[in-house]
């Protein structure tokens, strides 16, 4: 239904070896302070009936690039020119003249249901194209994601990284007062666009969390008075229980990178371990067992190991373990308390939350605890997840007090461009999918 | 102890017994109503009835506060399970859900398994002062329902807590 095809017209020049001596480059792991300026006129409708589609898709694309906070747009007002169509001469000295370093130019036709979108990104300073052109077709209703995939085309180009935006993320939308907070799953595209719900709020459901494909949700239901584990077909909507014994409660569930295993706590009595089960068949395996709290486990993008949180020093740390279980290394010392560690899919950092002082803060480290760094602070963050390629985090961020209300907010890894993201209701514990095909 | 009535409260979720002859229920009696030796007019279920979940509730006390990240019961809390496990032995006929609660200072899940701590600590006094184990299950809720709202020391406290919450009879 929402499928979007994509494919090259011309030659697809992905030379990341050439980009990088090119003007037109960001590297983003240096923290962005000087946003690249860039303009992106109205798509050229090609018949009448994509007249209004091309002006929108143009705000999605700037909305996109803008909110990573590594861009920003030069408003039309300024334009000396604009195309006069797709396919005409760029005047470079016009967009030169505004200092627009990136032009995006593009077309879109509409025909029945069927939508082409095709687009150019020049290097205005450089007189030249940045890539091929490309284009893609899909249906009407997934206008937004076509978009998106230019948008993500523009940020890899100058990047050199994969984008983000043609993603999406399932969510715990929440309504009602504070002592009656009323929950249910819902999933929406990366901006906070088509939100819809999988669940309704009668049973209280916490913390989805994706699979690597974006294919099912696993979550933490009380539909049975219990806190217990429902795996979640995001196509189909069905969902069923995981294998539970009774009386215990299972929660913090995530996939393993494989999308057969799966990894979460389970409490028994007082003690609260971690557990992995085969989703097919049941069979669960307890790799911790101390009388300590374990929990909120996270794969490693490999699936080699288990990044999780214990209070076994007496309060809560961090431990990496081998994903079958056996001796696990702390690797959090800082000062005050860690938690829902999560795996970057680039392996490469850890991102938790960290209560100290009476503050909560989202934070990345490095996978031996090192170059510890605190994005965010404020009266309560937590439970980061990372967008698919792994520059951006999306968090809960709950206001305190009696009118205290979650919302979901985004952050770069370097701690800039800090924004909450617009849901219908508020919004927690986020879960960000992967990039879509 | 003899049953003269029970009923279903339209819910369907609490077995009410009504009791004529409330023994072994400690000193601290409802007030006022009800009390009195003269002709009983109680109403079964309420809370002036002794064998009532609102009497529990009300009379007993079904809940007990816990320390920041503690699951130890306090001196006053023993106190109030003391009550709750006499209640429990006499008025046999309940089972019981321990619930246990984190205040808003702490992560989700890390809440979840401080808040099965809570509650399996009271269900293990109940335990230790004879009530049946069958009778009893424990559920965290973490910080999901909290009683206070106010993000302060004074509301913190009243929802860092275990509350017995009295469910069907065995027998029901």
């Amino acid at each position: 239904m929402r499928r979007v095809m994509m494919w090259a017209f011309g030659v697809w020049m992905m030379a990341v070896a050439a980009l990088a001596q090119g003007p037109l480059r960001i590297e983003i792991t240096e923290g962005v302070i000087e946003p690249l300026p860039f303009a992106v006129p109205d798509f050229q409708p090609e018949n009448a009936a994509a007249t209004e589609l091309a002006r929108q898709l143009s705000r999605v694309i700037s909305a996109d690039l803008v909110g990573s906070g590594l861009f920003r747009e030069i408003p039309s007002s300024a334009y000396i020119s604009t195309p006069a169509s797709f396919n005409a001469p760029v005047q470079y000295a016009d967009w030169k003249a505004i200092n627009a370093q990136a032009l995006v130019t593009g077309a879109v036709a509409v025909n029945g249901n069927q939508v082409l979108v095709k687009f150019r990104l020049h290097d205005v300073f450089s007189d030249r194209e940045l890539g091929a052109g490309l284009q893609f077709s899909g249906t009407a209703d997934g206008w937004r994601r076509m978009a998106h995939k230019v948008a993500d085309a523009v940020y890899s180009r100058i990047t050199g990284e994969l984008g983000y935006f043609d993603s999406r993320v399932v969510f715990v939308s929440e309504s009602g007062p504070k002592d009656a907070r009323r929950k249910r799953l819902a999933i929406m595209d990366y901006d906070g666009a088509n939100v819809q719900y999988l669940t309704d709020s009668n049973a209280l459901v916490l913390a989805p969390r994706f699979s690597a494909t974006g294919d099912r949700v696993l979550y933490t239901s009380y539909e049975t008075g219990f806190p217990r584990i429902y795996v979640l077909d995001v196509g189909s909507v069905q969902r069923r229980a995981l294998e539970n014994q009774d009386g215990t409660m299972s929660f913090a569930p995530r996939f393993h990178p494989n999308g057969r295993m799966v990894v979460y706590s389970l409490s028994v009595g007082s003690n609260t371990d971690i557990y992995a089960m085969d989703i097919g068949s049941g069979a669960a395996t307890r790799l911790t067992s101390t009388p300590s709290i374990e929990t909120a486990p996270s794969f490693s993008p490999d699936g080699s190991q288990i990044v999780f949180e214990s209070d076994r020093s007496g309060s809560q740390q961090l431990y990496v373990m081998p994903s079958t279980g056996g001796e696990a290394r702390r690797i959090s010392f800082g000062d005050g308390r860690y938690g829902t560690p999560v795996w970057s899919p680039r392996g490469d950092l850890i991102a938790f939350t960290k209560q100290s002082r009476g503050r909560f803060h989202i934070g990345v480290m490095r996978l031996d605890g090192s170059e510890e760094r605190l994005l965010t602070a404020s009266f309560l963050d937590e439970g980061p997840t990372w967008s698919p390629n792994g520059r951006v985090i999306m968090f809960t961020r709950e206001t305190q007090g009696a009118a205290g209300r979650a919302t979901l907010y985004s952050v770069d890894i370097t701690g800039r461009n800090l924004r909450p993201v617009q849901t219908p209701e508020g919004g927690s514990d986020p879960s960000w999918g992967p990039l879509q095909n | 102890m003899r049953m003269t009535t029970k009923l279903r409260i339209a819910a369907g979720a609490l077995a009410l017994a009504a009791c004529t002859n409330p023994a072994g229920l400690g000193g601290d009696a409802a007030d006022g109503a009800g009390a009195g030796t003269g002709a009983p007019a109680v109403v079964p279920g309420s809370a002036q009835d002794p064998t009532s979940a609102a009497f529990f509730q009300q009379s007993v006390g079904d809940r007990v506060f816990f320390e920041v990240d503690q699951s130890t019961l306090t001196a006053a809390g023993q106190a109030t399970l003391d009550g709750q496990a006499a209640w429990l032995l006499t008025n046999t006929d309940y089972t019981a859900i321990i619930e246990g609660h984190a205040d808003e200072q702490g992560t989700r899940e890390y809440n979840l398994a401080l808040g099965a701590r809570r509650a399996d600590a009271a269900r293990a006094y109940l335990v230790s002062k004879g009530v049946a184990e069958t009778r009893l299950r424990v559920v965290s809720y973490g910080k999901e329902r909290p009683v206070e709202v106010c993000s302060d020391e004074a509301c913190y406290a009243q929802n860092r807590r275990a509350v017995t919450v009295l469910a069907g009879g065995l027998t029901s």
